[in-house]
């Protein structure tokens, strides 16, 4: 029988669950390994009977952690797809800022409506079996992470920066463009694909397990640069991360 | 004598659009006693996120608005930013720009079209059974989306999230011998395109014969079919600078939806590919025209079912505008620029005003900055927003047209209409006001 599959979103862009409609002819290919139930985006059935849930997008709200804990209760497996979902992505730059101020800006005199809380990954909530990271996620990793857990293995995802993969693809490094990237703390698996097209490392992938802050340090002072200006940029990211730590 | 029906219609989370809206319908001895759009997506408050950050980073944070449109929110960043500084970019990076905003048209198009729309008219739930049924059309679908998903990549770096635009220019640059390999690629697919018009022909019949009179606003420009850059129009009040725009949204709050509501001269106006079709049908291409007339598709049409059509036209429209894009770059000949490049930019404090159509109609970012380049004050008026009331109306004006069907041929009819405005709700709820003096 064929494992069922579901896919679920909450506070994102559903950039991920796009990229997924975009494996195109892979995705015909994937239809044939698995049962998908329910899937919002993409179908009008609906099953709470599934194997594997797919969960794109942050928590924002105290009232989205049932339907959470509703989704691992019926799964075996809960993956986590894109940085809002793995890490708190990019929502949890409002964490920063007092909340009731961002809700009465956003909503004026109607905010007592909009409830909201600080951002957070799913694995604040509930446990999670496997994370498929980036912003958007890749569609090559998504595949290599859903044949991982097929064949009942664990998915091989890099604890080293970045960098590593900047370095083998031959870019000129950001800080000698003069440009502040955060590669060397970001977890790999992209193929620096940013810095690949011109640009810096934003950090969408996250922090790796164990970021060494002392050689994100000495780069700081060869280039010149301030612990205020690094800590400015870990916020795009790293949120949640980082008020954890 | 018939009974007069009583029924109710809760569907809680309509599938196949992008984001969280449900549709609430009461009725009680034939008497409408509720039929409500509610918006229940969570908000993201990025106008909020966005205070603080550094002028060269508000393209990557607001793209992040919405996954399906991010390089429209990109490039109306872009536009926002070079305004509020005085920025300006060459002619050939306008192409390019212009290019990536034809390939994210044609994205977003094909995916509603193929995939949240044709189930509807093939009388099943998704595009799944139909890659059984009907393998032929769902690989040219897929075949069309992937081209403009590769376009996408060739132009921005990435297909969603785009990396390679920049404020005053782009990081790197397609080459020439890609373009050109793209023009054959876009010839090529002129027959897909063909036959995915003669599908959505065939099924036509499926969609409601209804008409409700509103305002439609979109872009106008004279020289072309307005995506990239034009006045607002309006076709109730014609035209006006973008940085009137305010009086042109006026968004406004309902306790059932997390998103924002707006109005213009009546209870409601349409953003979207039917209102860029009704303003300016005489600039769209000579395939694109043929395509609508396939469909007996004239300006002006009331029928919101047929914002689906006007899509369709439109991707044809991007192709041969692509080609032609393509063609100019070539004659001009493409100019190389450094790799990583930088474009270079005088910080200044000041406020601009970005508009661009993006695959569902009109969209706004507004900024202020001050000499720093710190944004102190944002704005993103976003189209599925500018929608909502009209979709509740139409929803209101097209029940009792149908109140004698059965409830669930109801529940599907206005899950189409909703369908039909293509919504972006994630995108809609990004939320706020801010009102700048």
């Amino acid at each position: 029988m064929k494992p069922k599959v579901a896919f679920f979103d909450f506070a994102g862009c559903e950039g991920d669950q796009l990229q997924i409609a975009n494996l195109e002819e892979e995705l015909l290919t994937l239809l044939g390994q698995v049962e998908v139930v329910s899937f919002r985006e993409v179908m009008k059935e609906h099953s709470d009977n599934y194997d594997i849930a797919f969960v794109e997008g942050s928590c924002t709200r105290l009232q989205d952690e049932d339907r959470l804990k509703q989704i691992r209760k019926n799964a075996k497996i809960v993956v986590a797809i894109g940085s809002c979902a793995t890490i708190g992505g990019i929502n949890s730059l409002k964490n920063y800022q007092d909340l009731d101020e961002v809700r009465k800006t956003v909503y004026g005199d109607k905010a007592y409506l909009f409830d909201t809380y600080a951002a957070r990954p799913i694995d604040a909530i509930i446990p999670v079996d496997a994370y498929v990271h980036g912003c958007p996620i890749d569609r090559e990793e998504f595949l290599s992470v859903i044949k991982s857990l097929l064949l009942g293995k664990k998915p091989d995802i890099p604890n080293y920066p970045v960098c590593v993969e900047c370095k083998k693809n031959e870019n000129v490094c950001a800080f000698e463009r003069g440009q502040f990237c955060v590669g060397p703390v970001t977890r790999a698996g992209c193929n620096s694909c940013c810095v690949n097209e011109g640009t810096i490392c934003w950090g969408c992938r996250g922090l790796v397990d164990n970021p060494n802050e002392n050689s994100q340090k000495e780069v700081l002072i060869k280039y010149g640069l301030t612990v205020d200006e690094a800590i400015d940029k870990f916020k795009l990211y790293f949120g949640w991360q980082e008020r954890k730590r | 004598m018939k009974d007069k029906p009583s029924f109710d219609v809760e569907v809680h989370h309509v599938t196949r659009v992008e984001g969280h809206g449900n549709i609430y319908v009461s009725v009680k001895n034939g008497t409408i006693e509720r039929c409500e759009w509610a918006i229940s997506e969570a908000p993201r408050f990025f106008e909020a996120m966005v205070i603080g950050r550094q002028w060269n980073e508000l393209h990557h944070i607001t793209s992040r608005t919405c996954g399906i449109c991010s390089i429209g929110h990109t490039l109306a960043s872009l536009k926002a930013t070079e305004a509020a500084m005085g920025i300006t970019i060459g002619e050939q990076d306008l192409k390019l720009r212009k290019l990536a905003l034809h390939a994210e048209n044609m994205q977003s198009h094909l995916l509603h079209l193929g995939f949240l729309v044709l189930p509807d008219l093939m009388d099943v739930g998704s595009i799944i059974p139909l890659a059984s049924s009907h393998p032929k059309e769902v690989k040219t679908v897929l075949r069309l989306h992937r081209l403009a998903n590769e376009m996408s990549n060739m132009i921005c770096g990435r297909t969603t999230h785009p990396q390679r635009l920049l404020p005053g220019g782009f990081s790197k640059i397609p080459t020439m011998k890609e373009l050109t390999a793209l023009r054959d690629r876009l010839k090529a697919a002129i027959d897909d395109l063909q036959a995915v018009a003669e599908l959505f022909r065939s099924r036509i019949h499926k969609f409601p014969d209804f008409i409700r009179e509103t305002e439609f606003i979109a872009l106008t420009n004279p020289k072309e079919y307005a995506l990239y850059d034009g006045q607002i129009a309006s076709t109730d009040t014609g035209t006006a600078p973008v940085n009137e725009y305010l009086l042109f949204t006026n968004e406004y709050i309902v306790p059932h939806s997390t998103a924002k509501w707006a109005k213009h001269a009546r209870e409601s106006y349409m953003v979207g590919a039917l209102a860029r079709f009704n303003i300016n049908y005489d600039l769209l291409s000579p395939l694109a025209k043929k395509t609508a007339e396939m469909f007996k598709l004239k300006p002006i049409c009331h029928n919101p079912f047929m914002n689906n059509i006007a899509q369709l036209v439109e991707v044809v429209h991007s192709v041969e505008d692509s080609i032609k894009l393509i063609n100019e770059l070539e004659t001009a000949g493409l100019r190389s620029q450094p790799e990583y490049y930088k474009p270079e930019v005088k910080v200044k404090a000041g406020r601009g005003v970005g508009a661009v159509e993006v695959p569902r109609g009109i969209l706004f970012h507004d900024y202020k900055y001050n000499e720093k380049g710190v944004c102190i004050k944002a704005n993103c008026v976003i189209p599925t927003n500018q929608n909502h009331a009209n979709i509740e109306l139409d929803m209101k004006a097209l029940l009792p047209k149908i109140i004698d069907k059965t409830p669930k041929e109801i529940e599907l009819t206005l899950e189409m209409l909703v369908r039909a405005y293509d919504p972006c709700i994630s995108c809609s709820t990004h939320a706020i006001k801010i009102h700048f003096t």
